[in-house]
């Protein structure tokens, strides 16, 4: 069954804090909608449970970038093109840059938007990998206030977040101090363009003198929602990267790993391609330590 | 500029104003309508055709503020306001426009569907970068899939459409700037 118009109320607030009014005075009544990618799929199929959506689409503070002296603040439906543009996201978020490009094509990314990629909470979500590795921070906002929230610990389960029904997600916070951390991010899917993936791995590193003093290991497609692999890197904190860390991280890996059968590929070879991942990173980590 | 109003229009519904192809239109139609329905069945404007309808094929590409977007996936109250150009405004007084010019003479169109969407995408990647190579025109069309096998012939035509630019005296002007020195 085709998607009906007339059965969703859409309106469009120019303003923020007309948005917060709204959602506060009917808390969980109203659907935010920005750039379209996830929902409007669903609408055009039937299947869009939302009788009222609040566009963000157009408000300013949302779409905001800002560099300050620590961090680089991303607003949240700043969309994927923004983050591709952005000479500072360029130059000190590689991975991020390398995700934004990713997202589905020229035209999705145009419209698709950062907060929208992590509200919608896809377990496959293309900028998630990075945003861990990046241990960012999520903004939320309401009329009660605002309140930050490490990304890690914002998906809750399947599709669900720690969201109370009247806030907004406000702004990705991304500290700038990875600069010098060894980063790494791969995705694999069935082709480069348009692919959801059926594994992806993100990290960011630091050693001094071969000692891991850092790690971060995000992945995508290994568990209900995005996550850090906080197995695996208790397993190499600390440690000089040798063939008994590698393996001991392997074996983590795959103890924490829970990858599902799908259309996509099945658990058994997400979890060989999520062990490959891992040997590219650290044998990546080791090469750049010896140069 | 005319303006022109819905013929589906209803009082129930606010009124949306954006341009398409430079002319300022009025529509009267639920607020979430997508604009790829708001272009074929209010406006008459049936070269936008629908693939998928789920934003993976780009059939429906069109230009909304200068931003190649998937028509299918944009509720038209997000377009108030709006430059719209669709397949239909890159031709100007009659003239194809170059990229037109170059998918005829290479063979760049077979069943056709696909072609609208195409030309825009490659009129979005000549307005950012006039002179791309093989690998950015390759990148600029990924999200566009013609299902006759052409894309050899498309890749080329698009290449074909950016020589042609290359050789004219009038270099290095984006395709909006080449269609209003012609």
């Amino acid at each position: 069954m085709r998607g009906n118009a007339a059965m969703h109320d859409l309106v469009g607030p120019s303003t923020l804090d007309a948005v917060l009014d709204l959602l506060a005075a009917d808390p969980g009544a109203w659907t935010p909608i920005a750039g379209g990618t996830e929902l409007m799929v669903a609408f055009a199929a039937g299947r869009l449970a939302a009788p009222k959506l609040i566009s963000l689409w157009g408000i300013p503070d949302l779409r905001k970038i800002e560099v300050t002296p620590q961090s680089i603040v991303i607003g949240g439906a700043a969309t994927f093109i923004d983050l591709r543009r952005h000479a500072a996201i360029a130059a000190e978020l590689p991975l991020l840059a390398k995700a934004a490009s990713w997202i589905g094509s020229v035209a999705n990314q145009g419209r698709a938007t950062l907060g929208g990629n992590l509200v919608n909470g896809s377990p496959a979500a293309d900028s998630s990998p990075a945003l861990l590795a990046y241990d960012a921070e999520i903004e939320l906002i309401s009329l009660r206030g605002r309140r930050r929230v490490p990304y890690s610990e914002f998906h809750t389960g399947y599709k669900r977040n720690v969201l109370a029904a009247d806030e907004l997600l406000y702004a990705i916070h991304l500290s700038r101090r990875f600069a010098h951390h060894v980063q790494y991010l791969r995705k694999v899917g069935t082709r480069r363009a348009m692919a959801i993936a059926k594994v992806a791995l993100g990290a960011t590193a630091l050693l001094d003198k071969g000692v891991i003093r850092e790690i971060r290991l995000g992945a995508a497609s290994v568990a209900p929602f995005p996550t850090r692999l906080l197995q695996t890197e208790a397993a190499l904190l600390g440690q000089t990267i040798t063939r008994d860390t590698i393996q001991s991280a392997q074996r983590a890996l795959l103890a924490e790993v829970k990858p599902i059968d799908d259309i996509r590929s099945t658990s058994e070879y997400r979890r060989r391609v999520a062990v490959n991942l891992l040997d590219e990173f650290l044998l990546q980590l080791r090469r750049e330590e010896s140069q | 500029m005319s303006t022109s109003e819905s013929a589906t229009s209803s009082k129930r519904w606010p009124a949306i104003r954006f341009n398409v192809n430079g002319e300022a239109r009025i529509v009267k139609v639920p607020a979430m309508k997508r604009l790829l329905d708001v272009l074929r069945e209010d406006l008459h404007l049936t070269g936008t055709k629908e693939g998928c309808g789920e934003g993976e094929c780009g059939s429906c590409s069109v230009r909304m503020n200068g931003e190649l977007v998937n028509s299918c996936l944009v509720p038209v109250l997000q377009a108030e306001g709006a430059d719209i150009q669709t397949v239909e405004g890159l031709a100007l007084d009659g003239e194809l426009h170059p990229l037109q010019e170059a998918f005829l003479c290479h063979g760049g169109a077979q069943c056709g569907i696909c072609t609208p969407g195409m030309l825009m995408a490659a009129a979005q990647l000549l307005d950012q970068s006039p002179h791309p190579d093989m690998a950015e025109i390759r990148e600029a069309l990924a999200g566009n899939l013609c299902r006759c096998t052409g894309f050899m012939r498309i890749f080329e035509s698009v290449a074909a459409a950016v020589d042609a630019q290359s050789a004219s005296p009038a270099t290095r002007l984006t395709t909006e700037q080449m269609h209003h020195a012609r």
